[in-house]
């Protein structure tokens, strides 16, 4: 219940002083109340632009098939297929924060589930949308739905890994989308009591009537955890078909059973390594220190130091395997990777994934809002990288020497790209404007029991064991927003 | 008096609210219902408020998802429309369980949350049903129905006695209704 004492050994998961329910509502509603920063608009004019930039780029491709891309005979699936898998992987924190962690009862997940949710439900749209633009057609886009039709009845193919994805993203896109909503909607409701006016009534549909009642909040709380339940294993089962649309092909460098867990790895750490370079800005711009605290990044940058070196293992034990397999075009496949034509995308890859997140072992670094930042950024770079190491050094030399190619990206490969990060972050700015980045609810549930006023209490309540005191004091240390001098005294 | 419909006690501590259910329960007030911010543990116990039964409708939507999806495919690749693919047998089943797997929880998650919403009768475009506003705020309201209750003074002292920062007499039921 929310008024017994957490242990004075955890540290705090809000800082400050003066911290009361109604405060939070304000601090984090404050961005939707209020009319938008000079920092915000700057940020949505280029998102925006980089969100037409797409348009154009799309409709291009539709209007003029995927010739307009550098695809050739032998590289035939190259920077859309790369960025389908990396939005896909970024999209993996989001339901990870908010399902794994909540079944290990983690409640640091409660200030930064609900921005990681929504960046999920962003980047899997912009995932979506390389899967519906590379089809060529896009028109026939429904031919991958097991639908009766009028060419004798034939069936999508069940036995392909393709249609096991077009079921996997779909249902992990409606589920995330169905969590998200659901746990938005006590957070619609108090926007809804606050407002006035035409912004209430809009208000008052999206929160479906929520009352906060008993009732309610019983069954709401048995959904979540179910919820979390069905969704722990969808993560996982969504960058594993991911993987297999590449591991059950019979091409070199593809034809690896490591494939699911070295996917699911690298996209909980591209997913990490997102939800940070998006938090770190929104908690500075937002003005949110106080709710998402060093702690919580120190945890999300052990996590990506975790899956990372998973990710790093990944890559020697695959080459290691294509080695002792024996099979010469296996090992052709990894020697050309590392050392062919296409050796700096792979070192690329090596730097930015498995070498440069080693820095984070280093508190200084890993408590450092800078370089953490910029390392974050850098394990996105690695991990597009990796996915384009995969697609493109596998099929670049096929079998038949002559047929060895290079792939060159045209403007539109480029602006498709670019443009759907565009798009990611305009969708990301618009809901920071619309709906609380934080789950107010979830972190007034803190409160009580894990906040540093709480424990700043307990403390001068004076039953607490010295030596946790003094090393719960140690470790404020790191808390940029936690005033130093208040323990000084004690 | 007999106007007044709800007496509300608005409460800002969670402990304290929990602690004036005690004092009324005790007092043989019966409580309307209790509007929180946040989800409030132990507190369906005090109200004998039955454990949610959603899980097994959970299961349920869960387990018919997977027949679903099985029926499905046995019924396009094994009956319908058989695929000779290299002669290897048209009914493989492990090809079959990412689907399966797929269509459990799409089912599940889809039919449990639509019978959530049923059941506390939430929609879009739902009148909201509130009595105090800042029970989504920072007020932990108890609701006590005041024909029921005729000792409204008892509950009045009971209510600030247990700590509530306020006492309302609201003479309509809901009053987000326009």
């Amino acid at each position: 219940m929310s008024g017994h004492n957490e242990s004075i050994l955890r540290e705090p998961l809000i800082t400050g002083d003066n911290i009361t329910y109604a405060k939070i509502t304000d601090d984090i509603l404050g961005p939707v109340e209020n009319k938008p920063n000079k920092a915000w608009w700057i940020g949505f004019i280029f998102a925006s632009l980089g969100a037409l930039l797409w348009v154009v780029a799309v409709s291009y491709t539709f209007w003029n098939g995927i010739g307009a891309w550098g695809l050739n005979k032998t590289v035939g699936w190259a920077w859309d297929i790369t960025g389908f898998v990396w939005w896909v992987g970024i999209g993996h924190a989001g339901t990870l924060i908010s399902a794994v962690l909540l079944l290990f009862r983690q409640n640091w997940r409660n200030s930064i589930n609900r921005s990681a949710e929504a960046m999920t439900i962003f980047a899997v749209i912009c995932a979506a949308t390389y899967v519906v633009s590379h089809m060529g057609r896009p028109w026939l886009a429904y031919w991958v739905l097991p639908l009766p039709n009028q060419f004798g009845s034939l069936w999508v193919n069940f036995n392909s890994p393709l249609v096991w994805d077009m079921f996997a993203i779909s249902t992990y896109f409606s589920v995330s989308l169905l969590f998200w909503y659901t746990g938005l909607l006590p957070d619609i409701a108090t926007i809804r009591d606050r407002a006035v006016g035409t912004r209430r009534k809009i208000y008052s549909i999206f929160s479906f009537g929520w009352s906060g009642s008993v009732k309610t909040w019983q069954r709401f709380e048995a959904v979540s955890l179910i919820l979390a339940g069905i969704s722990t294993p969808l993560v996982l089962s969504v960058h594993t078909i991911v993987s297999m649309d590449f591991a059950t092909s019979v091409i070199p460098g593809w034809h690896t059973t490591i494939f699911p867990p070295y996917f699911v790895a690298g996209a909980i750490f591209s997913g990490f390594a997102m939800v940070l370079t998006l938090l770190l800005v929104a908690r500075k711009v937002l003005g949110l220190e106080n709710y998402i605290t060093m702690f919580h990044i120190e945890s999300m940058n052990k996590i990506i130091i975790l899956t990372g070196s998973i990710v790093g293992v990944a890559y020697l034990t695959e080459f290691f395997i294509a080695w002792y397999s024996g099979s010469e075009y296996e090992q052709y496949a990894f020697i050309n990777r590392s050392t062919g034509p296409y050796w700096w995308s792979y070192w690329m890859m090596m730097t930015c994934n498995v070498i440069s997140p080693q820095l984070l072992w280093f508190k200084k670094i890993r408590l450092s809002i800078k370089a953490t930042w910029i390392l974050s950024i850098v394990v996105n770079v690695g991990m597009w990288f990796e996915r384009f190491v995969i697609i493109v050094t596998s099929l670049h030399r096929d079998y038949i020497p002559s047929s060895w190619a290079m792939f060159y990206p045209t403007w539109v490969d480029v602006s498709v790209f670019v443009g759907s990060i565009g798009l990611f972050f305009t969708l990301f700015l618009l809901f920071l404007r619309v709906l609380p980045s934080i789950a107010i609810a979830e972190v007034k549930l803190l409160l009580k029991s894990a906040s540093e006023q709480a424990k700043l209490k307990q403390i001068k309540e004076g039953h607490e064991n010295k030596e946790y005191v003094a090393e719960y004091i140690e470790s404020l240390e790191k808390f940029d927003s936690v005033k130093q001098e208040e323990y000084a005294k004690i | 008096m007999s106007d007044i419909k709800y007496i509300l006690g608005s409460f800002g501590d969670p402990d304290e609210m929990m602690h004036g259910i005690d004092k009324l329960q005790e007092n043989n007030i019966t409580i309307y219902d209790v509007y929180t911010p946040m989800p409030i543990h132990g507190i369906e116990a005090k109200l004998g408020v039955k454990r949610s039964r959603i899980d097994i409708a959970a299961f349920c939507f869960g387990i018919t998802g997977t027949c679903a999806a099985f029926a499905l495919i046995y019924f396009c690749a094994v009956i319908d429309w058989k695929v000779n693919i290299g002669g290897k047998p048209s009914f493989a089943l492990p090809d079959f369980i990412p689907i399966m797997f797929e269509l459990t929880v799409l089912f599940c998650a889809f039919g449990m949350v639509l019978t959530y919403y049923a059941s506390t009768h939430l929609f879009p475009g739902r009148a909201p049903r509130v009595m105090d506003l800042r029970a989504t705020d920072d007020r932990f309201v108890i609701a006590i129905d005041a024909h029921e209750n005729a000792a409204h003074t008892v509950i009045d002292d009971l209510l600030k006695d247990a700590g509530a920062l306020e006492v309302k007499y609201n003479e309509r039921k809901y009053i987000s209704y326009e």
